[in-house]
């Protein structure tokens, strides 16, 4: 500690479970706003992610409130929430934004695109498999072409309210941050927008990652066709998040603020390795000069003509360096906004624990659980474009 | 109607249902009463239990030791500020005495000197006043006065005798600037001890004399007028210009 | 046909029953009689509608003896320890040179180490802190669930049975007021002594302040030390321009406190 702190600011209150959180819906929203790029947007390219992108959604949507639950100081009374909302709470929204989403948006969604083939399965498969197929059809087995159409149209429509309730879905937490006068890092109208535009270059990053290893682990080739618009998107995500931050930051430094000494002290001694190092060089601009170079984001064919094998190295660097980054952004915001006193006259340091519930052992076994819960999903309902066949393209 | 919808819509009634009832069996019951919130909380609160019973519960017993404090300078103390809370002993005086510390260390928590506290307020250095002895032996804490009158303007100007100590003035006594009378150190706030008027006054060291000793001169018709010395200069540590 | 008809009409009547056992506990919980009741607990006669409250601070006059802090651990079961406070003395030293430090160790329940430098001070002085009850409190604002609140007669209280402490109300106050409380896994802060003023009683920190600094009272216009403090000073509040509203009255405020 330096300098003065209020001496009830001692202690962080929000640890590392309340930067794996935000970290999470990141994903959830950028894999439904990649998903939703094909169906609504008509992007045929990205169609072999599609069902894999609406899976790896679902699989961290479920994870989501868990780190939430560990964190509360009472967990078992976390249902008020449901049941007496504070209307002027951005965090009483949680409850109800993550239902609205988890029911209405993603598994119908799921549900809808999935069900042609559920039925399908469900007539193939022997034993328990085919009484989980058959409940999961929820009884709806008439696949004649214009239930199919239905389906269709449906599923459209619920992409099309998907994405304005994956932006409430992520950018509500942006407002939860936003909307604290009391801290001056973290009170700005641009929270929710960065959070929003991050959380979309997470997911395509994520969604982009895992299409490549699923291909590698399947020793099926890659669509690089795919690939190529992938990383497009990705650039042009990464540009759009890129302006946000630096915009934010200009403006700090501009208005130079009572707040901008002590913020400025905490940048250069306790976030010198997460902001500068992390999340600006290694989570941002190598990637945009990666990507700008060699995705089709700024010139056809990317700027310098490489092989496929290069590309591919290329590509899956810069999302992983990209996640680094997320995550890093999440972190210098989270615990960024705790290292300083509301007194503006002192710093603070965050000691993360190993062991115990809000540890780094609980956050990567909770970072883990959703590439397992993935694995049983894609078990379950399979998204690759060779076993079953997707959504038809739209007309 | 597609088969999809009546499935559809039954899973959600379901689950509307489950909420509403939900909400019917969860909600606390006096919730919303005042506000959004459980109004029996403010009753649970209020009834929690009171530890400081106040002067005037003190005082309603102990009658002779009020009327002693009221009329000295400890009018402002609580009783519980040294007898620690006491709500216990008021309700039933029979069980025991509050506790008492009868050694320094008590009185030193307020009167110990630290120049952050306001000028005028009665502060002792520890070290060297009495030292080890019970401030009981002296001060009767119920009525607090100094046995005898303060020897040292700086008993009670602490903070300033303190900083003049390490300043240019530090040779120079008290007395050399201000008339303090006798009566000043019995009653400080009736009779009040002077301060130099004129300019003339610090000029006597500080204009006239010769440069290059150790006093710091100036031309005393045009240095700083129209004002009077101490309204830029603090005598008791004077400011120099660079 | 006529089968199919004696089911739906059997569904709808399970139906319309399992509404009804459904919205029994809801229609009863709707029904709800809004007015406004004593506490329990409370001195007789006493109407909250009758209060509000603040409190009056005068810098000039704290001599930093903690004896307010240590009163309010003792009354409120306050968790002991250097890092758990409803209310604390914090201590500015200003220099010549323009520096300001500040401290607080263990809220000046330890007393303040001794000054170096004594010559270059240019102002010092001591600051009693505590929940100021905002009359527009951001804390209440954020609860999720309502477990913090503020009261008819003005105080910010916490609901130790209903609050899930997800610490956003901690995060939220501009003062440092709240704090996560060990042992009960709740938010914790100054109560202004609620428990007492139902009675009639003022605040510990008030009864026990040997200087007469804190001064306790109704914030309208009834008789009340408080009243003739805010007539007679000129007042300043902290952080105004967060338009927190609140009811800790500072007189003798110097512009470097935070």
């Amino acid at each position: 500690m330096q300098g003065y702190i209020y001496p009830n600011e001692y202690e962080l209150q929000w640890s590392l479970l309340i930067v794996l959180y935000p970290y999470i819906t990141g994903l959830v929203a950028g894999a439904f706003i990649l998903a939703s790029l094909e169906r609504v947007f008509n992007v045929r390219e990205v169609q072999p992610t599609y069902r894999l992108a609406l899976l790896t959604a679902l699989a961290f949507l479920l994870v989501a409130p868990l780190p939430l639950q560990a964190h509360l100081g009472h967990p078992e009374r976390s249902y008020e929430i449901f049941m007496t909302p504070n209307k002027q709470s951005a965090m009483a929204m949680f409850g109800f934004v993550y239902a609205w989403y988890l029911m209405v948006v993603l598994l119908l969604e799921i549900w809808f695109d999935y069900r042609r083939d559920m039925v399908r399965w469900a007539r193939e498969a022997r034993g328990w498999r085919r009484w989980l197929y058959y409940g999961l059809t929820l009884g709806a087995t008439d696949v004649s072409e214009r239930a199919v159409a239905f389906d269709e149209s449906a599923g459209r429509w619920i992409t099309i309210i998907g994405i304005p309730s994956a932006f409430l879905l992520h950018g509500y937490v942006g407002f939860i941050f936003g909307s604290i006068k009391a801290n001056p890092w973290w009170s700005s109208v641009l929270m929710p927008v960065v959070f929003l535009f991050s959380a979309t270059v997470s997911g395509i990053a994520l969604v982009l990652v895992l299409y490549m290893l699923s291909s590698m682990f399947r020793w099926r080739p890659i669509n690089m066709a795919c690939l190529e618009k992938l990383s497009q998107f990705l650039f042009y995500a990464l540009v759009v998040d890129f302006s946000l931050e630096a915009l934010d930051f200009i403006h700090r430094l501009y208005e130079a603020e009572e707040s901008i000494e002590i913020l400025a002290q905490m940048v250069e001694s306790r976030l010198f390795l997460s902001l500068i190092v992390l999340q600006l060089l290694f989570g941002t601009l190598i990637p945009l000069v990666l990507l700008g170079a060699f995705s089709p984001g700024l010139r056809k064919g990317g700027f310098i003509r490489a092989s496929a094998e290069l590309k591919q190295l290329v590509f899956l660097t810069s999302a992983v360096l990209i996640q680094i980054g997320i995550f890093s952004i999440r972190w210098n915001v989270v615990i960024g906004g705790q290292l300083f006193s509301k007194s503006l006259r002192g710093l603070t340091v965050y000691k993360v624990e190993l062991l115990g519930i809000e540890g780094l052992a609980t956050t990567l076994g909770l970072l883990i659980l959703p590439f397992v819960i993935l694995w049983v999903l894609v078990k379950i309902l399979p998204p690759w474009p060779e076993e079953a066949p997707g959504p038809a393209p739209s007309p | 109607m597609p088969q999809q919808v009546p499935r559809l819509l039954a899973v959600f009634a379901i689950a509307a249902a489950g909420l509403l009832l939900a909400r019917g069996v969860l909600i606390p019951d006096t919730f919303g009463d005042l506000g959004h919130y459980r109004a029996a909380a403010v009753d649970s609160i209020a009834a929690r239990p009171v530890k400081y019973a106040g002067r005037q519960v003190c005082g309603a017993c102990h009658v002779d030791v009020e009327a002693q404090q009221v009329a000295g300078n400890h009018r402002g103390v609580s009783c519980e500020v040294c007898h620690a809370p006491a709500a216990w002993h008021a309700s039933d005086p029979m069980s025991g005495k509050p506790a008492i510390n009868r050694k320094r260390d008590l009185c030193v928590v307020c009167h110990a000197f630290n120049p952050s506290r306001p000028t005028g307020f009665p502060q002792i250095d520890s070290l060297v006043h009495n030292p080890r002895l019970p401030c009981i032996g002296c001060h009767t804490p119920h009525a607090p006065v100094p046995p005898e009158t303060p020897r040292e303007c700086g008993a009670c100007h602490g903070g300033i005798a303190r900083q003049k100590a390490v300043s240019p003035h530090a040779n120079l006594e008290c007395t050399t600037c201000h008339d303090a009378p006798q009566a000043h150190r019995d009653n400080p706030r009736a009779h009040r001890p002077t301060k130099p008027a004129e300019r003339a006054f610090c000029g006597a060291c500080h204009a006239g004399m010769a440069p290059e000793g150790p006093i710091p001169q100036i031309a005393l018709e045009s240095h700083g007028q129209p004002n009077l010395c101490w309204q830029c200069h603090y005598p008791h540590y004077p400011e120099t210009s660079r | 046909m006529t089968d199919q008809g004696l089911d739906r009409r059997a569904f709808v009547g399970d139906l319309v029953a399992a509404c009804l056992a459904a919205g029994g506990p809801v229609l009863l919980g709707a029904i709800r009689m809004a007015e406004g009741q004593a506490p329990a607990g409370a001195g007789a006669g006493y109407d909250p509608a009758d209060h509000y409250y603040g409190m009056g601070i005068d810098v000039a006059k704290c001599i930093g003896c903690a004896r307010c802090v240590a009163a309010c651990k003792a009354e409120n079961d306050v968790p002991p320890g250097p890092h758990h406070f409803n209310t604390w003395i914090e201590r500015y030293v200003l220099r010549a040179g323009g520096e300001v430090d500040v401290d607080s160790p263990n809220g000046g329940l330890d007393g303040f180490p001794p000054l170096e430098g004594v010559g270059d001070i240019l102002r010092t002085f001591f600051v009693p802190k505590l929940c100021n009850h905002c009359a527009n409190p951001p804390c209440v604002q954020v609860c999720p669930v309502g477990a913090t609140f503020i009261t008819p007669d003005g105080v910010v209280l916490v609901d130790d049975q209903y609050c899930i402490g997800c610490r956003y109300c901690i995060q939220a106050c501009p003062y440092g007021a709240r704090y996560m409380h060990p042992e009960k896994h709740v938010a914790g802060k100054c109560t202004f002594c609620y428990h007492r003023l139902v009675k009639g009683l003022v605040p510990a920190c008030v009864e026990v302040c040997p200087t007469g600094a804190r001064v306790f009272g109704e914030v309208e216009k009834q008789p009340t030390p408080l009243a003739r403090f805010l007539r007679f000073n000129d007042i300043q509040v902290l952080k105004p321009n967060l338009n927190t509203k609140p009811k800790a009255y500072y007189a003798n405020l110097d512009g470097e406190v935070r």
